[in-house]
């Protein structure tokens, strides 16, 4: 699975994207897996509400499922316009 | 979608041309603000390539199925922007006022909350930061 990071997602935890492996079923056990990963994941993902998440770039919420997704990304709330 | 500069005139001019049916054009334009201390030396913009486009279209047919618009243009550009310079900008068309007003605030509304960009200032004094999203842009959706 294809994990992208934005904006200040993307400062913390060091890279723009990466692929991983994962058995998780929603965004929310993703999150799990990252967070134990190493510091900066934990830092990354210590407030969720301060995250917004898209799924195969959808916006969607934090217990959305996983089933098939080929990519997540993490960012902060958008500031367009 | 673009970094480079466009032609608010151009743009202008050429939108709804010719459609003898649509009475009514509306325009807005986004432009790099200065912070309050006039120091902001750059806006850099981020965005979500691939998300980004889908998320414009699926705004811009909302407000197609909710006012009755004979065209839509949203333009957003992306990068490194000075103050003053134009950021954005999103036309409609209608027959009357009234679709064309209406469509271009909630164009407008959902592009600041629901659109993949990130907005990160650059100032003359080295420091960078990223703009925050603010409550009365996400309570600014709950109108519609």
């Amino acid at each position: 699975m294809d994990i992208v990071y934005f904006a200040w997602v993307r400062e913390r935890i060091g890279r723009p994207k990466e692929k991983i492996d994962t058995d998780a079923r929603t965004v929310t056990e993703l999150v799990e897996e990252l967070r134990a990963r190493e510091e900066r994941y934990a830092l990354a993902f210590s407030d969720l509400s301060a995250l917004r998440v898209a799924v195969d770039q959808e916006l969607t919420d934090f217990d959305a499922p996983l089933d098939g997704a080929r990519e997540v990304a993490f960012f902060p709330p958008m500031t367009g316009g | 979608m673009q970094d480079a500069p466009f032609d608010l005139g151009a743009e202008a001019a050429a939108f709804a041309a010719g459609r003898k049916d649509l009475g009514a054009v509306v325009t807005f334009t986004g432009v790099v603000r200065d912070n309050a201390a006039g120091t902001l030396q750059a806006m850099q913009i981020e965005h979500y390539p691939g998300m980004t486009e889908k998320a414009l279209t699926k705004i811009a047919e909302e407000a197609a199925a909710r006012w009755s618009l004979g065209d839509v243009l949203v333009i957003h550009r992306y990068g490194d922007l000075t103050p003053g310079e134009l950021i954005m900008m999103v036309a409609t068309a209608a027959r009357h006022r009234k679709d064309a007003f209406e469509a271009a605030e909630y164009l407008m509304d959902y592009l600041k909350s629901r659109a993949p960009f990130w907005k990160r200032e650059i100032t003359t004094t080295g420091e960078s930061s990223w703009v925050a999203a603010k409550d009365e842009d996400e309570d600014a959706l709950k109108r519609w």
